[in-house]
C-alpha cells in the first residue's frame, strides 16, 4: 500500500512538471512575440522593448521556465527595476500585465463562482442520475426504463449551449418565472444567487446526469447477475436487504468514485454555461483571457485546472481501493 | 410472451447459422427499426451535405446573397414573421443582410460534418495504431504510451482549444494552409483529434492484451510472422467492432464539441457559417425572432441523436450478450 502510494504521488509529481512545462511553452513561446502582446494598438517599439525586458521575455527560454516555476515556490518580483516593483508571493502564478493584477488574485476572485457552479451540477446529476438510473435497472425492459433511457439518449445528445439558450429563452425571457441572471454571492443575497444559478446549474448537470443514468443502470444490472447477490437472495434475505444493501453498495461505489473525476473536469469545463449565464467564474475569465490575448493569465487557469484534475485522479484511485474491497493495491 | 421469445430467438438463431459476423451484425441491425430510421435519416444530411449546395446554386439560392427585399429599412428586421418564412425562403431570412436560412444550414451542415468525419478518421487511425502498439509490445513502450496518454487527458480540452486556437490557426497559415476558413477547419480537425485519440487508444489496448495471449497469435508468432503482420493482419481484423462502435459515437461527440467551439467564436469566421456560429449570432435576435434559435438547434439535434441512436443500436448488434 505504502509503496504504491509513493509510486503514484511520484508519477502524480512528474506528470505536473510535465505539464507545467507543456503549458508554460505552448501559450509562452508558440506566439511570436509575447512582448508584442502586453500592450494593446498604440505600441510603440520603445513601450514593447521596455516591456519585454520588465517581464522577462528577453531571457531565454528555460531560463524563463525556471524563473516561472521558481516564483510558484518561492514568489517573485516583477518590475524590479522600476519605481513602483510589484512584489508576488509565493505561489506565485504570474501578474497580468493587460488587467494589471495578479493571476492568482484574479484567479482567487473567480474561483467561488466555478465552484458553486461546480458543486450544485454535482449535486444535481449525482441525484438525478443515480436514481433514475437505479430506477431503470429495477424496472428493466418496462416502458419506465425506456422512458428512462430515451431521456439521458437526448440528455447527452443535445449540445449544452442549446439547453442552456432554450432555457433562457423560455423560463427567463418568455415566462419570466427567473429574473435575468445576475450573479451574487449566496452570503449576501441568497435568494438571487439561486435565482440565477438554477439554470446553469442544470445546463451543466445535464450531459453527466444522462451519462451517469445509463452508467448506474449498467451497473446495478451487471451486479444483480453476480454470485454474492444470487448468495443474499438465497439466504432469503428481503429483497429490499437484497437491492440495498448488497447490489447498490457495490454496484455503485465505482460510479461515485468516478464522479470525483467528472467533477474535477467540470471545474475547468464550466466555460460555456458561464458563457451564456454571464457568470463570472474561471471560464468566463479564460475566455476573456483568451480574447485579450493575456498569456500569464491563460497559463495560469490552464497550471491549476490541470493540477486540479491530476489531483483528483489520485484521490479517486485511492478511493477506490479504499471503499471497494475487491480492489488489491499491489 | 414467452413463447414470442423463444421463437424469436430460434428465428435468429435460424438467421445466424453459417453467416459472417458481418452478414450476421447487418441483419440484427435490419430488424431494428429505429436504427435504420436513424441511418436514413444520417444518408439524407450526408447526401445533403455533399449535394445540397449544386442543387441550391441550380435553384438559385445562395446563402451569401443578400435580399433587401425581404428585411425591412429600418433595423433590418425580417418583414414577414417567423424570420421572413416565405415560399422563397423556406426557413426565414437573416437578420440585417436578408440571406437565406435554409441555404446557409446546408452550407453549414457541410463545414461541420467535414470537420467532425475527418476529425473521427484522424482519432481512430491514430488510436487503433497506438493502441495496438501499446498493448501487444506491453513493457516500456506501453507505460511511456499510457504516460503520455495521462498527459495528454490532463488537460482541460476545451480551454486549451479555445487558448491555442488564435496562434495555432496563424501557424498552419504560415506552414502553407490557405489563409482565413481553410485554417481554422484545419486547425479544429486537428485539435479534436490530437485531444481525442487517447480515450479509443485505452480501448483498443485492452482488447488487444487479451487477443496477443490467443493461440492463433501464437502460431503466427511460430510461424516466424513478423511484427507488422501479426499486428495488422492477424490482431486488427479483430478490432472492428468496438472501432466501429467507438467511431460512431465519437462522430456525434465531435459534431457537438465543434458547434461548442463556434458558439464561443474559435469556429469559421463570417460569411461562412456553422450551427454553433447560428446559435451564437440568435442570442442577439432569439426573443423577437425565436426560429433563429430552433431551426438550427433542432437541425443539429436530430443529427446528433440519430447519430447517438445509430452507435447504440451497433453496439447491440455487435454484442452477442445484448438482450433487449
Amino acid at each position: 500500500m505504502i509503496a504504491y502510494l509513493v509510486r503514484r504521488v511520484a508519477g502524480m509529481f512528474i506528470l505536473l512538471f510535465l505539464i507545467s512545462v507543456a503549458v508554460f511553452f505552448l501559450f509562452n513561446l508558440l506566439p511570436g512575440d509575447p512582448a508584442r502582446l502586453t500592450c494593446g494598438k498604440a505600441c510603440t517599439p520603445v513601450v514593447v522593448e521596455q516591456n519585454r525586458k520588465r517581464l522577462g521575455y528577453d531571457k531565454p527560454p528555460v531560463e524563463q521556465y525556471l524563473i516561472f516555476v521558481k516564483g510558484i515556490f518561492f514568489g517573485r518580483v516583477f518590475s524590479e527595476s522600476s519605481p513602483v516593483p510589484v512584489v508576488c508571493n509565493a505561489p506565485c502564478l504570474g501578474y497580468s500585465y493587460t488587467r494589471h493584477q495578479q493571476v492568482l488574485s484574479l484567479i482567487q476572485k473567480a474561483a467561488p463562482v466555478t465552484f458553486f457552479l461546480a458543486i450544485g451540477a454535482f449535486l444535481l446529476w449525482i441525484f438525478a442520475g443515480l436514481s433514475l438510473g437505479i430506477v431503470a435497472a429495477l424496472n428493466r425492459g418496462r416502458w419506465v426504463d425506456r422512458l428512462i433511457m430515451g431521456i439521458s439518449l437526448i440528455g447527452y445528445s443535445l449540445p449544452s449551449f442549446f439547453i442552456g439558450l432554450v432555457l433562457l429563452f423560455f423560463v427567463v425571457i418568455k415566462w419570466q418565472f427567473l429574473p435575468y441572471p445576475n450573479y451574487i454571492s449566496p452570503f449576501e443575497n441568497p435568494v438571487q444567487f439561486f435565482q440565477t444559478m438554477l439554470l446553469p446549474w442544470i445546463v451543466l448537470a445535464t450531459l453527466t446526469a444522462a451519462f451517469y443514468m445509463r452508467l448506474t443502470r449498467n451497473q446495478v444490472l451487471e451486479v444483480f447477475g453476480d454470485d454474492y447477490v444470487r448468495t443474499a437472495r438465497a439466504k432469503g434475505l428481503p429483497e429490499r436487504t437484497v437491492v440495498v444493501k448488497h447490489a447498490l453498495r457495490a454496484g455503485l461505489t465505482p460510479i461515485v468514485t468516478a464522479a470525483g473525476l467528472d467533477l474535477a473536469y467540470l471545474l475547468g469545463g464550466a466555460i460555456i454555461s458561464e458563457n451564456i449565464f454571464s457568470l463570472p467564474g474561471l471560464g468566463a475569465l479564460a475566455v476573456n483571457s483568451v480574447v485579450q490575448s493575456d498569456l500569464p493569465l491563460i497559463t495560469g487557469i490552464t497550471l491549476l485546472t490541470a493540477t486540479i484534475i491530476i489531483f483528483a485522479n489520485l484521490i479517486v484511485d485511492l478511493l477506490y481501493a479504499v471503499v471497494d474491497p475487491r480492489v488489491r493495491i499491489t | 410472451m414467452a413463447i414470442a421469445q423463444d421463437v424469436a430467438g430460434f428465428q435468429s438463431q435460424a438467421l445466424t447459422g453459417g453467416r459472417s459476423l458481418r452478414q450476421i451484425v447487418w441483419a440484427r441491425l435490419r430488424r431494428d427499426r429505429l436504427a435504420m430510421v436513424c441511418l436514413i435519416i444520417l444518408i439524407a444530411y450526408y447526401t445533403m451535405a455533399i449535394f445540397g449546395p449544386f442543387v441550391l446554386a441550380l435553384i438559385g439560392l445562395d446563402p451569401y446573397k443578400l435580399d433587401p427585399a425581404a428585411i425591412s429599412d429600418l433595423g433590418g428586421q425580417p418583414k414577414l414573421p417567423w424570420g421572413g418564412i416565405s415560399a422563397q425562403h423556406i426557413l426565414g431570412v437573416e437578420w440585417g443582410t436578408g440571406r437565406d436560412i435554409f441555404a446557409q444550414l446546408t452550407y453549414g451542415l457541410r463545414i461541420s460534418l467535414v470537420i467532425a468525419t475527418s476529425a473521427t478518421a484522424i482519432t481512430v487511425a491514430i488510436g487503433t495504431v497506438v493502441g495496438i502498439i501499446a498493448g501487444y509490445t506491453g513493457g516500456w513502450t506501453d507505460a511511456l504510451i499510457g504516460r503520455f496518454m495521462d498527459l495528454i487527458l490532463a488537460f482541460p480540452f476545451l480551454l486549451i482549444v479555445l487558448a491555442l486556437s488564435a496562434v495555432l490557426t496563424q501557424r498552419l497559415t504560415d506552414l502553407g494552409v490557405p489563409d482565413g476558413n481553410p485554417s481554422r477547419i484545419t486547425y479544429l480537425i486537428l485539435v479534436l483529434s490530437v485531444f481525442g485519440w487517447p480515450y479509443l487508444a485505452r480501448i483498443v489496448r485492452g482488447q488487444v492484451i487479451s487477443l496477443r495471449e490467443r493461440e492463433f497469435v501464437e502460431a503466427a508468432v511460430a510461424m516466424g510472422a513478423g511484427k507488422r503482420r501479426i499486428l495488422f493482419t492477424e490482431i486488427l481484423p479483430n478490432l472492428w467492432a468496438p472501432i466501429l462502435v467507438y467511431a460512431t459515437l465519437t462522430l456525434p461527440a465531435y459534431i457537438g464539441f465543434e458547434a461548442a467551439l463556434s458558439f464561443l467564436g474559435v469556429g469559421v469566421l463570417p460569411p461562412e457559417t456553422t450551427f454553433g456560429a447560428m446559435l451564437a449570432n440568435s442570442v442577439t435576435y432569439f426573443v423577437v425572432v425565436p426560429t433563429y434559435l430552433f431551426i438550427p438547434g433542432t437541425v443539429l439535434v436530430i443529427l446528433v441523436v440519430s447519430f447517438n441512436l445509430l452507435g447504440d443500436a451497433l453496439r447491440d448488434a455487435l454484442d452477442p450478450k445484448a438482450v433487449r
